[in-house]
């Protein structure tokens, strides 16, 4: 990695922290429905809203009755998305109708797109219609995002309110987010985007003449190819922004018209962690101590940082079996070495190292590179950051009410270590809360665990398998972190498109988001009843570098006793073998 | 009493605690511990495969089974043996309270009158509440009770340390004694106040015997987060017999890993570190208060002292001298100072109050009188009596008193005098200014007035500002008028104070600062402070309080010394920091145990895993050896801690989190590497493996 490299790391960290500051308070605005400007332009949409849905917007709601909407909502969600999917054959139009899916796999994708996680085991612009992708995937990209939103905000209100019955009012918080935060968010992504020719049409298909044209296996000559359009923009736009992730195109960011220039792909790049870190500033505030939101964006920033520099690390220094054939892998003006295999050669080493960091630290899970091709270390980190819990930055809403899981824990930990009954500003943590902060922690990992082992005995699980030996593995492990987490990547080399899989890996997103959400909730509630006590000489401060190492040092003991067996049998002794080898 | 701390491995206590340990491995007590409930069952199944394994199927020697099996249940064992040594210094302790009480004997009476023409003389451990006992002069109470008649003096020196006697009577805030005192003048009759059995001291022994003790809140708390750890790595070796036949699989080499490899790996990552410990942890916090003198009516209590955010003190006893000093020498018109001082030192002579020995030091300071001694000059001291409330002498014709304004005017009244206007004046404005006036008067004569004044305790500004550190704001209650108080808190430096504090205002300020959020220890003695112990969160009452006080309140302080409230909450935060501490170090430990087990249970499928061993273990059964070992063995090694507590310091969150942080954490990372290593080698050097 050269100066170039460095520089364009330095430029994408100083426009996000640059950005992420003034988002913050706006949506700061929107949670505590305080006037945000676009309230003067959309209020009339809000109230209309509220009316046909016959909700009654200031009603305040507790933990049990904001979960159950929440489930009910994301219910009916993943029903909706379901039929639409097996039944997309009838609303078929245009020149080239799709048919419906199977059961399984429109199982999978309805649960995969409502959980914010867009794993695809489907075949983008292959396998679903236009209609489908905008009726379907783009609304949950939207609610879904939504969603995670509306639980952070509950949380948060229960971390402020004292003595409180109600955490706000589900629908508002989901119609509020949607649209004063994501749609006009995307609407100017979606419209930068466009300018930088991102594709965003009706017209489903376009015949390109070849300007070389090759010979097929039978002999014939190729003379066209169908390339396959829609409206990619406004899809392309949420996916990034909302940490969906579900591309338009199969090979997601890294197909040309999902992302066609330097400029398309920095500002791609940026929507990925732009709302994950504005949502830091946003809790700093509505906590009236924009300290407390800085630590937890320092203690994000500070493994996002030591992940990249060991991913980048590892792409960089190539593979030394090729070296030992005589391959050159060095950097030099002509090619950005290291190890290029499953990389865009428009992106090189440094982006796409980036790119993959970004997308598995937060929930993303968009590629603009194969993960699979990665070398083991490299491959080690995105898988490691979704295996964290999706808490550095992670998901929209979701990556923040998540770290606040390990926070009181961390608290609990620190707290008793300084000789107090631990507390979080100024809420007591008691047997309950840890018992739901423990849940929310502990569910994910279980379930990745528990998920990775039967599919790496069971014979439709290793049927799967392109990989023999522990790359095999980390395939598979490598799925059920990004299920179980919300993320939404792979690595590619397993063949998930199968009733095992989709049925397998659509439970783990289902227990993998709502055995947090749920958790978090009831963490709220109990917060929210409960007094304030006022920080002395005594009370453990959250908002030091001391407590910020001590977050870190939770988020990364737990992900490293939890997760160390199972990648000491994957990527970690497949790198041994690969610098062992003769 | 002696309350020598037992020494932790005391054979007899050593040997009783390990037949206790045996004993705790029934499975209702295990079950008590989901951590060590987790290692029981390991070490159950091992045992099966060790049986399995003589019968030739074994899926590994059967030797190194039945080791891995015997430190399991070491590992099982150390834990209880923990728990029964902190139980059993707890039982030393309560010995030691309930044979001063047995022993002695007791005279019960039918009616409350001391010429009860036949007494029964009965064991003082068979009374019951109710029963009426008379105890006279040179007898010991034979239990805690009230006083219906009588006055007595008191010598409480067995329960408290302070040598200068008492004044109980009945009614009033005096009327309370304690069992185990004696009674040194006069008589008494009184109530007993509890069963046998079920009286406070009972009470007490139970819980620091560990039989009734409840698992406090915060307790709780550590033990969900516990068992959510074990749970999680419950799953991750669950999980590795799948991984690892895969591995087998897809390597085409080694055979999967053996049950007993992934017992012993469980065991090395489930906390049993804290887990093993928590219980003794628990009693050992009540045992260190018992050591103070405290005796805390509940686990919760202890927890709660480690809390406290405002600490209201009485101001006498407390900030000040229980005695005052005497600091200055009024005359009345028409007498010298040279001769009020020379009656006034004539009079505290033969005083051995703090208050007499003051006036006496003040005369010689101020007025160059030598000390003389009675006899000398032909004396007769006359002591202060609880009816006359006051003391003096009597030379040649000479009759010098001194007292109590009232006191001593009803005394000249019986001499047909009383005191001029302006002594009435002096003793006023003393009186104002917060001080105590003593007249001093010769037969009908008042020679003046002697200004007794409140003495600051020494080094008590230290301790408020370490308290200060500690995040405890300190508040002076007193009856004082503002002046006085505000003079007296600035001296001690207290951040506050309440002065002319009625029990109202003082239960108002409780429940205002609780509205804020604030917990609140205080401590208190008489009757009227009951309604305030009893809103407060932590309550001290005093030993030679009334009964009404101690059972408004949660500890009882047997020295009767307000001052110990700042240990209490020591030991509260010791309680807490040694949890905390022994959590870190638990979880912090198991990134060695991955390191020293990992390589030698998979490196036969894949032996490029060998590079994992950074320890470079003699073998994989070396390896797993040690690391369950270093394991069990960590326990023992903990229990003096854990007894002994984490030391605190007031010196502010941050600083005691970064040293703990460092010490249990990192200190918890590193620690087992070495250990592990060490035992590793000794296994090589003794051939045993």
């Amino acid at each position: 990695m050269g100066t170039s490299g460095f520089l364009r790391i330095a430029l994408f960290l100083l426009v996000l922290a640059g950005l992420a500051p003034p988002l913050g308070r706006y949506v700061a605005r929107v949670f505590a429905g305080r006037p945000c400007g676009l309230d003067r332009l959309l209020g009339g949409a809000e109230r209309l809203i509220y009316r046909l849905c016959g909700v009654r917007p200031d009603t305040d709601m507790t933990w049990t009755a904001y979960a159950a909407a929440l489930l009910a909502f994301n219910a009916v969600g993943i029903l909706a998305l379901y039929l639409l999917l097996r039944l997309q054959g009838l609303f078929a139009f245009g020149p080239a109708p799709l048919p419906g899916i199977p059961p399984h796999l429109a199982f999978n994708a309805a649960v995969s797109f409502a959980t914010n996680t867009n794993w695809q085991s489907y075949g983008g612009e292959w396998t679903l219609a236009p209609l489908t992708q905008m009726l379907g995937l783009t609304v949950q990209n939207f609610v879904s995002a939504a969603t995670g939103l509306a639980v952070l905000a509950a949380l948060i209100r229960g971390l402020v309110r004292r003595g409180a019955r109600g955490l706000g009012n589900f629908w508002t918080d989901l119609v509020r987010s949607t649209l004063y935060i994501l749609l006009p968010l995307s609407l100017l992504l979606a419209l930068l985007l466009a300018s930088q020719g991102v594709v965003q049409t009706f017209s489903t298909r376009v015949e390109a003449t070849l300007l070389a044209p090759p010979t097929g296996a039978d002999g014939s000559v190729v003379a066209t190819q169908t390339l396959v359009l829609g409206p990619v923009a406004s899809q392309v736009a949420i996916k990034q922004l909302g940490t969906n992730g579900g591309g338009y195109f199969n090979v997601n960011s890294a197909h040309p018209f999902e992302n066609p220039t330097p400029l398309s792909g920095f500002l791609e790049m940026l929507a990925i962690l732009l709302v994950p870190a504005a949502l830091c500033h946003t809790f700093g505030h509505l906590v009236r101590d924009a300290r407390q939101g800085w630590a937890v964006l320092a203690a994000m920033a500070l493994v996002f940082l030591a992940s990249l520099a060991v991913c980048v690390r590892a792409e960089q220094a190539g593979n030394p079996r090729l070296a030992a054939l005589g391959l050159d892998q060095q950097a030099s003006a002509l090619q950005p070495g290291g190890n290029m295999e499953g990389k865009e050669v428009r992106f090189g080493i440094v982006d796409s190292a980036l790119w993959a960091t970004a997308t598995t630290a937060a929930s993303n899970g968009s590629v603009n590179a194969m993960h699979d091709s990665f070398t083991p270390l490299g491959g080690l980190v995105p898988m490691w950051l979704m295996q964290l819990g999706e808490v550095v930055f992670g998901g929209v809403g979701s990556g923040l009410y998540g770290v606040l899981l390990f926070v009181v824990v961390a608290v609990f930990i620190a707290g008793l270590m300084v000789g107090r009954t631990p507390e979080y500003l100024g809420k007591k943590i008691g047997a309950h809360e840890m018992k739901m902060a423990a849940l929310g922690i502990l569910v994910p990992p279980m379930v990745v665990l528990t998920g990775t082992a039967i599919a790496a005995v069971a014979p439709a699980g290793v049927a799967g398998l392109a990989n023999p030996g522990p790359h095999g593995f980390s395939e598979i492990l490598y799925a059920f972190s990004s299920a179980g987490n919300n993320n939404g990547s792979a690595f590619a080399g397993l063949s998930a498109n199968t009733p095992f899989y989709n049925l397998a890996l659509g439970l783990a997103m289902l227990f993998g988001r709502y055995w947090v959400a749920v958790p978090a909730l009831a963490l709220a509630g109990s917060l929210a009843g409960k007094g304030f006590t006022p920080p002395g000489a005594g009370t453990l401060p959250t908002h030091t570098p001391l407590f910020v190492a001590l977050l870190v040092g939770t988020i990364l003991l737990v992900g490293a006793l939890s997760f160390l067996p199972a990648l000491a049998l994957g990527p970690i002794v497949e790198h041994l073998q690969m610098v062992s080898a003769p | 009493m002696s309350r020598r701390p037992v020494s932790l491995f005391d054979p007899g206590l050593a040997a009783r605690a390990a037949l206790a340990s045996l004993r705790k491995l029934d499975p209702r007590v295990q079950a008590r511990n989901p951590v060590m409930l987790v290692v029981a069952v390991a070490a159950l199944l091992t045992t099966g495969l060790w049986i399995q394994a003589l019968a030739g199927r074994g899926e590994a020697p059967a030797g190194f089974i039945l080791t891995v099996a015997l430190c399991l249940w070491f590992t099982v064992l150390f834990s209880n043996f923990a728990e029964a040594v902190a139980e059993g210094r707890g039982k030393a302790q309560a010995e030691a309270l309930r044979s001063q009480r047995d022993r002695a004997l007791a005279r019960r009476v039918a009616t409350p009158a001391r010429d009860d023409p036949a007494p029964a003389w009965v064991p003082a451990a068979t009374l019951r509440r109710g029963d009426l006992v008379v105890v006279e002069a040179g007898e010991v109470i034979p239990a805690d009770g009230e006083i219906l008649a009588g006055i007595a003096s008191v010598d409480e020196s067995a329960v408290t340390g302070e040598s200068a006697p008492v004044i109980r009577e009945a009614g009033g805030d005096r009327s309370s004694v304690t069992g185990g005192t004696r009674v040194l003048s006069d008589w008494v009759v009184m109530r007993v106040a509890a069963d046998p059995g079920e009286s406070f001291l009972d009470r007490i022994i139970g819980l620091v015997e560990g039989a009734r003790r409840q698992k406090t809140p915060n307790e709780i708390a550590l033990q969900i987060l516990l068992a959510a750890f074990t749970l999680a790595f419950l799953a991750v070796t669950a999980t590795l017999l799948p991984f690892s036949l895969h591995a087998v699989r897809s390597a085409g080499a080694g055979s999967p890993v053996t049950v007993t490899a992934l017992a012993a790996l469980l065991v090395c990552l489930v906390p049993t570190t804290i887990g093993g410990l928590l219980s003794a942890i628990g009693i050992a916090g009540m045992d260190r208060m018992l050591r103070a003198n405290v005796i805390a009516t509940s686990g919760r209590a202890v927890e709660a002292a480690g809390d406290v955010d405002v600490l209201l003190l009485d101001k006498t006893g407390t900030i000040t001298l229980g005695n005052r000093q005497a600091t200055e020498l009024l005359p009345a018109p028409g007498v010298s100072e040279a001769e009020l001082a020379d009656a006034a030192q004539l009079a505290s002579l033969a005083d051995e109050t703090p208050e007499g020995r003051s006036i006496v030091v003040l005369a010689k300071q101020r007025y160059g009188l030598r000390e003389r001694h009675l006899h000398e000059i032909d004396a007769r001291f006359v002591p202060f009596t609880a009816q006359t409330r006051m003391s003096g002498v009597d030379v040649g014709d000479r009759r010098i008193r001194k007292g109590a304004a009232d006191a001593v005017a009803e005394w000249l009244h019986g001499h047909g005098s009383a005191p001029s206007g302006p002594v009435q004046a002096m003793v006023e404005e003393i009186a104002r200014r917060g001080g105590t006036p003593l007249v001093v008067a010769d037969r009908g004569r008042v020679l003046g007035v002697v200004h007794l004044k409140d003495i600051v305790k020494g080094g008590l500004r230290e301790r408020f500002a370490a308290l200060r550190r500690m995040g405890i704001r300190t508040v002076m209650i007193t009856g004082d008028n503002r002046l006085t108080a505000a003079a007296i808190a600035a001296e001690a430096g207290v951040d506050d104070f309440l002065a002319e504090a009625t029990p109202e205002a003082k239960l108002a300020l409780i429940r205002e600062h609780q509205t804020g959020g604030r917990l609140v220890a205080m401590t208190g003695d008489g009757t009227n402070d009951a309604p305030a112990l009893a809103q407060a969160d932590v309550a001290l009452a005093m030993s030679s309080g009334t009964q009404a006080a101690k059972e408004a309140s949660n500890m009882v302080d047997l020295d009767s010394n307000p001052t110990k409230l700042i240990e209490t909450v020591e030991i509260g935060k010791q309680l807490l920091m040694t949890r905390g501490a022994l959590t870190t170090f638990s979880i912090a430990n198991d990134v060695a145990k991955y390191f020293a087990i990992l390589p030698a249970a998979f490196a036969v499928s894949y032996p490029e895993l060998r590079a994992l061993d950074v320890m470079r273990l003699a073998s994989p059964e070396s390896a797993i050896l040690s690391a369950l070992l270093f394991n069990a063995l960590i326990i023992v090694a903990l229990i003096p801690l854990a007894l002994r507590g984490v030391r605190y310091r007031p010196v502010g969150a941050p600083s005691l989190l970064r040293r703990n942080l460092l010490v249990y954490g990192l200190g918890g990372l590193a620690a087992p590497f070495a250990g592990i290593k060490l035992i590793d080698l000794a296994l090589v050097a003794l051939d045993l493996v």
